[in-house]
This record gives structure tokens, sequence and C-alpha cells, in this order.
């Protein structure tokens, strides 16, 4: 019997943003013992969700997730980060779920605990080895966030620490609703000012702010804030928050976004039509709506085909600023790649295709997260008033490669064109 | 006339991290040879502001990296990764004297790092601010849990690592200056071991029955421990500071009860009547206070009270006895504690006695008595008040030279956790000379 004392588990760093890679080592096992690395978090709906991953110590007694290779779990092989993106709910859950930070003042708390042998289920009816905390942070410290409730807008701006001025976001979610702070106040963590932007309340799809005017006016508040640059605002959205992006990017004449990042978004409703169009676009191809084996909806043919009338398309040849297009070609929710194919070429005929970059991720779907989320295959949805799940496509390490390399190439892409002093550039 | 260049992007990885863990600051977006001031601005518990600063030039792609670039100027020059919060000194105007030390350990000590245009001296308030972060250095790591003991009349209070243990156990003790100072408990247990600091000298009990403690006070400490729930009985350290040198040496040598795994001693000494109360210890130093010095500043410097060091057996913890690893942490500085000079006596006895492969001696040049977790800042000398009554409040002397001790406390400490881990989590088998370290 071995008279080493018990293992360690250590989490390096042990506060983090959620953005951050770190280090999971377990030291002072007995050398070439099986174990199990193991991942708990209780979400803010008190849903759990676990990942786990299969070792063999060395001949010191170690493991290092950072270098080793799972042989097993909810990953496998060498990541670092598994641990967390690979997490899924616990046996038994809900169906449908979906994990996204409400109250982002707080950090997420993570558990990682170490299991003798390799376990593939069943955590909470044992007592693990060792275990150690970790928290996970969206907001960076001195971070200030700050209601806004002004000239009809309803939104939530997080202001970076210091003197400023700062480039400033209009940070947009999709056909969820509500309002989502998250990716927000991560961006302000990165020196950007960024307001998150309410303009439906939760799955009431006719309490949506329809008219361009919206968003123009909440573009401005960032714009005239005393702390952020005038001239370096842009548009961040994800999904019909892209569609927003696009469309004031290439019809608004009063606002002007420095640059665009647009994540799983499209072009194609009416012209001159406004947001409003979208929807009405959206319930005349109902019919259009394919269920797969589990009943989940997937939406992609409703967009497809691609319409060759231009009417039918914003006219994308009129946007004068960067834009960065990030799509999955798994998105089964929407035809995003073919969308950015027919962007394309729009701009190239139009001369401005310098302006447009194109990140598409193999198997990866419509919900790309920060990194190190987890992923979301298939999530409840409101739609029209009934509970329906949708399907948003991907695979899970495909899709988690895809949300790791896309944040870096977005704030790449956003220090290039507001915090480089050469201006503007929209290739990276 | 220069432009305030645009969009300087300053940060600091990690912007929370253990008050022992490096970070990286890094300014970005300046133009090449650009001239600037990092400055730290700390305000502690007790309203006093603490300000650190370094000027630095661009270098050609337009950066700074203050773990690579040399300091050209400042309050530390060179190469220093931490020196933003190792040279933190009271800002100007500030009452003299003062020391930090983190009394509410569940928030962090927070640190607001700056970028100022220009080599600047002072004035920072006035001057123009380019870019500003907050960072947050915590004692605590996230699961750590804080437990206030009373039990057996003690006045103390554990920290248990995260996780479901159970975990080696450490008794924490600090010096004259008595009071319950839990900074560093809360240090160790973010590291494994589940510590517990002890006020013996000015508890809840002996301000009730104005009697100073005695041994039965500290193994019933060690008892609290040995029979935790959640702590290993047969991995006990204990970790003593000055005045908590002097209990250690005594509990580990003499004490039935007490059976360490191992203990470290910093700038401390195994000069003590044996067989005495604490209280008579305490009293053997005071019959030396004719020998207390001044220097030229009217600070007190008490190291020869000790002095010489006594060959009476009668007056000196019986080294050869010692039967568990002991690691001795002093400064060659110190004013306060022939530390230095008991540490080559305590060496000789275990030498003679046979049972020197215990020891393990860390001895710093320049350094003072008041070696603490790494990256806090330096008094060399600070406001001390004794826990005589009637009290007495002096400015002590402590010793040591700003960088030097710095670096002493960084390297101490990072030793320090290794001999604690090698002999509380590792082999049973004793191995405690650690000259390859």
């Amino acid at each position: 019997m071995s008279h080493t004392g018990p293992p360690v588990v250590s989490v390096h760093p042990s506060r983090a943003m959620v953005d951050e890679a770190f280090k999971v080592q377990v030291e002072n096992l007995p050398p070439g013992s099986p174990v199990t690395l193991h991942s708990l978090h209780q979400s803010e709906d008190k849903d759990y969700w676990e990942a786990f991953g299969h070792y063999v110590s060395d001949h010191r007694g170690t493991v290092s997730v950072a270098d080793d290779l799972s042989c097993g779990g909810t990953y496998t092989g060498k990541e670092a980060m598994g641990l967390l993106w690979s997490m899924r709910p616990v046996p038994g859950s809900r169906e449908g779920l979906r994990l996204r930070k409400l109250n982002v003042c707080i950090p997420q708390l993570v558990n990682i605990s170490v299991y003798s042998g390799h376990v593939g289920g069943g955590f909470r009816e044992q007592d693990p080895l060792a275990s150690a905390l970790t928290e996970r942070w969206y907001m960076a410290p001195g971070v200030r966030r700050i209601d806004i409730k002004e000239k009809g807008v309803r939104g939530t701006l997080f202001i970076p620490h210091g003197p400023g001025p700062f480039p400033g976001l209009l940070d947009m979610w999709g056909g969820g609703g509500g309002l989502l702070e998250y990716r927000a106040a991560l961006l302000a963590s990165h020196g950007y000012a960024s307001m998150a932007l309410e303009y439906f309340n939760p799955a009431e799809v006719n309490t949506a702010e329809l008219e361009l005017n919206y968003f123009e006016t909440a573009f401005n508040i960032v714009r005239d804030h005393p702390q952020v640059m005038s001239d370096r605002v842009g548009l961040f959205g994800l999904s019909l928050g892209s569609i927003v992006s696009i469309s004031l990017a290439a019809l608004s004449s009063v606002v002007k976004p420095c640059c665009c990042v647009c994540i799983s978004g499209n072009h194609t409703h009416a012209r001159g039509g406004t947001i409003g169009g979208v929807f009405n676009e959206f319930f005349k191809n109902l019919h259009k709506v394919r269920m797969d084996e589990n009943k989940y909806e997937i939406w992609r043919g409703m967009g497809l085909p691609i319409p060759d009338d231009i009417s039918q398309k914003v006219d994308v040849g009129k946007i004068s600023c960067p834009i960065l297009l990030v799509n999955g070609d798994d998105d089964q929710n929407w035809p995003t790649v073919e969308c950015a194919e027919d962007m394309a070429q729009m701009m190239r005929a139009a001369g401005n295709e310098h302006l447009l970059t194109r990140l598409e991720y193999p198997d990866a779907g419509h919900l790309i997260e920060p990194p190190y989320s987890p992923h979301f295959r298939a999530t409840k949805f409101i739609k029209d008033g009934q509970k329906v799940i949708l399907l948003w496509g991907g695979t899970t390490k495909p899709h988690s490669d895809a949300q790791e390399d896309s944040w870096k190439k977005i704030l790449a892409f956003l220090q290039q064109n507001m915090y480089s002093s050469s201006g503007p550039r929209a290739k990276l | 006339m220069s432009m305030k260049p645009l969009c300087v992007k300053l940060s600091v990885q990690p912007s929370r991290g253990l008050v022992d863990e490096k970070f990286t600051v890094l300014v970005q977006n300046l133009l090449p040879g650009f001239q600037l001031t990092v400055h730290a601005l700390h305000q502690c518990e007790d309203g006093h502001s603490w300000e650190a600063f370094a000027h630095y030039t661009a270098d050609a792609t337009g950066t700074v990296n203050v773990s690579q670039d040399p300091s050209l100027d400042g309050t530390y020059s060179g190469v220093e990764p931490m020196g933003l919060l190792w040279s933190l000194r009271p800002v100007p105007g500030s009452k003299s004297g003062l020391r930090m030390r983190k009394k509410n350990v569940q928030t962090p000590m927070v640190v607001t790092i700056s970028v100022y245009q220009g080599h600047q001296m002072e004035g920072f308030l006035d001057r123009v601010l380019l870019a500003s972060v907050v960072v947050e250095r915590w004692y605590m790591a996230p699961g750590v849990r804080r437990v206030p003991i009373t039990d057996g009349k003690l006045t103390a209070t554990l920290f248990l690592p995260s996780g479901p243990g159970p975990f080696p156990g450490l008794l924490d003790l600090w010096g004259n200056g008595g009071k319950l100072v839990e900074y560093r408990a809360a240090l160790l247990a973010s590291h494994g071991i589940a510590s517990m600091a002890l006020d013996y000298l000015t508890p809840q009990i002996t301000k009730e029955t104005g009697k100073i403690v005695d041994n039965d006070y500290f193994e019933t400490a060690y008892r609290v421990l040995e029979q935790h729930p959640q702590i290993l009985g047969s991995r006990i350290a204990m970790l003593g500071l000055s005045f908590g040198t002097s209990v250690t040496l005594r509990m580990a040598v003499y004490s039935q009860v007490v059976k360490l795994s191992c203990a470290v001693c910093i700038s401390g000494s195994h000069v003590q009547p044996i067989g005495g109360s604490v209280e008579e210890i305490l009293s053997y130093f005071n019959k030396n206070a004719d020998k207390t010095r001044f220097d030229e500043n009217n600070q007190v410097i008490w190291r020869d009270l000790l002095l010489p060091i006594p060959t009476d057996p009668s007056l000196k913890v019986d080294m050869g006895r010692l039967q568990c690893p002991l690691m001795l942490v002093v400064g060659e500085d110190d004013q306060n504690w022939p530390s230095y000079e008991c540490a080559m006596d305590m060496k000789e006895m275990m030498e003679r006695a046979g049972n020197s492969h215990l020891l393990t001696v860390l001895s710093y040049k320049n350094a003072g008595h008041l070696i603490e977790p790494p990256f806090m800042p330096f008094a060399r000398a600070s406001t001390f008040r004794t826990v005589t009554n009637p009290p007495t409040k002096v400015m002590a002397l402590w010793g040591g030279e700003l960088v030097a001790h710095s670096r002493a406390q960084e390297d101490a400490w990072r030793k320090m956790l290794v001999f604690l881990r090698e002999n509380l989590y590792g082999s049973m088998k004793h191995s405690a000379s650690f000259s390859n370290l």
C-alpha cells in the first residue's frame, strides 16, 4: 500500500474569464492509475451540467488535462478545455436545455473532481478522490454595468474600466428575444463599450421592434455616450441580430457602423421592408419546416432556395464598412453558408467585396457562442406561443473548435478595425 | 508637444489571481519608442493609499511587456514582472510606519494598474491617463472555506481547502504583535493544506483572565486539527514566524501530544528557558531589554536581546532531539531577532547530535525579519504595538533592503510550499535536505 497522501486537483487560473483557457492537473496519484476527471456545474435554472474524461496517471502519479489524452468520456484526445465545452445536461434532465448566464456580475462556478477508475456515470453516488472549485467570469474587474432605458430603447451597457474613450458595439441576439448580457459583458472586458439590446420580449414576436429606427436610436445611444469614440461604433449580431446588423449596415442613412460581426445571419428578406418583413417571410414559409427523427424542427429549408430576385434581398452592395460573417456549414436553422456565398457574389458585382471576410466551419451549427460554451445541438424555443425544439445543428467537437477559433478571429477583427491607429481594414 | 496615442491597450493577466501568483502586464498599440509610466494604486483596508510606478519605453512593435522589458526608473528598476506589487509604498504625505496586512481575507485586494504618458515621478492624479485596469488579488482560492474556531477556548480560524478532503493540516503562528492574523493560513489552504491561524498572545481567554496561555493551549489547537473529520491526523505541520518559531520548536521537540510531520520556522530562535511557561519565555526576553539599540532614525533594534547565544543547554531548545524535518528561513539583515546566528547554532547542534539530515536552512542576504508571502510590499521598519500591559508603541526596525527582501520572499515561499507538499502529501519517508531546490 502506498504511503503517499491524498491526490490533489488544481485548476490554473482558478478564477478566469470565460474565454480564457485553464490547466487542470491531478497530482499525487499512484503511478499508472486509471482515473476520471469530471466537471459539474449547476445553472441558474438549477439544472446540472457535466462532462468527464478518462485518463491514466503517468509514472509521477500526475494527470495533466492539457497534455494528456482522454481515452473516453464526453470528449477524447488532447483537450485542455474539454471539461467545459463537452458539458451536457446530466442524465434525467429536462429536454432541450441551453446554458446562458443571466447574472453576469457573479461567476459561473464549476467543480472539477477526480474519481478513481474509468467511470461512465453515477457521479453523484460516489465520492471523488479530490476536487477543486473554479470560477468563470463574464465581467473583468472594473467593468461597469449600466441599465439603459432611454428614448424607448431597452438594453444594458457595459463600459470597460479606465478613462476611455472606447470603441463601442451594439450587441444583438436572435429570435428568442429577451435581454442577454453575457456577450456584451465579455466584449467590454476586452475593451469595447458594448450595449446588449433588447428588441423583443422573450418569445413574444408580436412585441418585436420592427423598424430600423429603433436600432438606429440604440446605436446612437452608444455613439453619443461620453466614454465612447463616436466614429468607432460597430455592430455585433447572432442570427436575427445579424439580420438586423446587415440591414442597418446596408440601408441606414442615419448610422454608419465602423465594422460588423455577423454570426449565423442572412440577407434574404424583402428589400425596403422593415425587420418585420423578416417575420412575415418566415410565417409565409412555415410549410417548409421539416422534422428530424426526434421531432426537432429544421428551419433551414425556409431559406432555400436563395432568391435570384434582388428585390428579395438586402442590398449588400451598399455596405461600406468591413463585415465579418461567421457561419457553420451544418447550420440546420438557416442556410447561412449559402447566404454568405450569395452575399459575396452580390458584393463582388457591386465592387465592395474587399470589405467582406467569411469564416465557415465544417460541422458547426447555428449557435456559435463564446469559446468553451457547451454545444447546443437542439434546444427549446417558443414559436408562436408553442414550445418546440429547434435543431441548430453541428457536432460537438467541430462546433467547439469553431467557437474557439471564431472568437479569436472576431477579437482580432475588432482590434484591427476599432483599435488600430492605422484605420479600419477589412481583411484579417 | 506629444499627441495622446490612439486607443492604448492595457491588459493584466490574470485579472483575478491569488496573491502569490504572477501576472503579466502588457501595454499595446503604442508608437515605437513611446515613453510611458506604468502605475499601481491600492487603497488598503485602513484607508491608506499605496503606489508603485516604473518607466518604460515601447519597443519597435509599440509594446511594453512588464515581464520582459526593463524599467528604467521608478519604485523598481530592471526586469521585474511583479515589481508593481512588491515595490508598493505609502503615497507621499502618508503617516509613517505603515505596514500592509489584509484583515478580511474573504474579499480581494484590489489594485488599479494605469498607464500614463511620459516618464512621471509624482502627481499622478493630474497627469494624462491613457488606460487603466482593475486587478483582484485573492488570499482565498474558490471553494476554500473559512471556519471560526472557538472550541477548547481557542481563538482561531481554520481554512479548509476546496474539496471533500481529508487534507493535511497546519498550525500557523505569527509573532509578538499578537491578534488573529488569517491571511497566510488562507493562502496555505488555497494550496491544499487545512490551516489554522491561532491567536495565542491576545486570545479571548487572555482578555478575560489576564493570563498568557501555555503549552496546553497549543496542544488543544493541535488536537482540534488532529480530530477534525476533514483533516488527516497523521499529517500535521506547524509554521511559525518570529515568536511563533519559539513556540513551534518547543512543541516539536518537547510536546508529548504534538507529533509533527514537519515544521517551518521563519525569522526565529531556539533560545528560550526550556521547561518554563510561555510567559516565562517572554520575561526572559524582557530581562535583556537594556540591550535594545536605536538606529539613526530612532527605530528600535531588538536583535541583541538574544545575543550572545547562550551555551547553557537549559536556555536553548535541544535541537538534537528533533525528529521531524525542519525548514529554517532567515534574513541575514534581520534587525529584530538574531535569526541567522540562531539558525547557525541550531545547525551546529543538529550536526553534533546526528540529526542534521532533517534540517534545511534558507538564508537570504539583505533580507529582514518579516519574510512574508511573495509580492507583498516591503517595510524596513513599521509601527509595532507590544502586547504587554500597558502596551507600548514603537517604530521597530525589521531590516532588509527592498529588492533583496522581495526576492527572498518569493524564493522562500516557493521552497516552503515544496517542502510542505513533500512532507505532507508525499511519502512518509523523511527526505528533508533540499540542497538541490
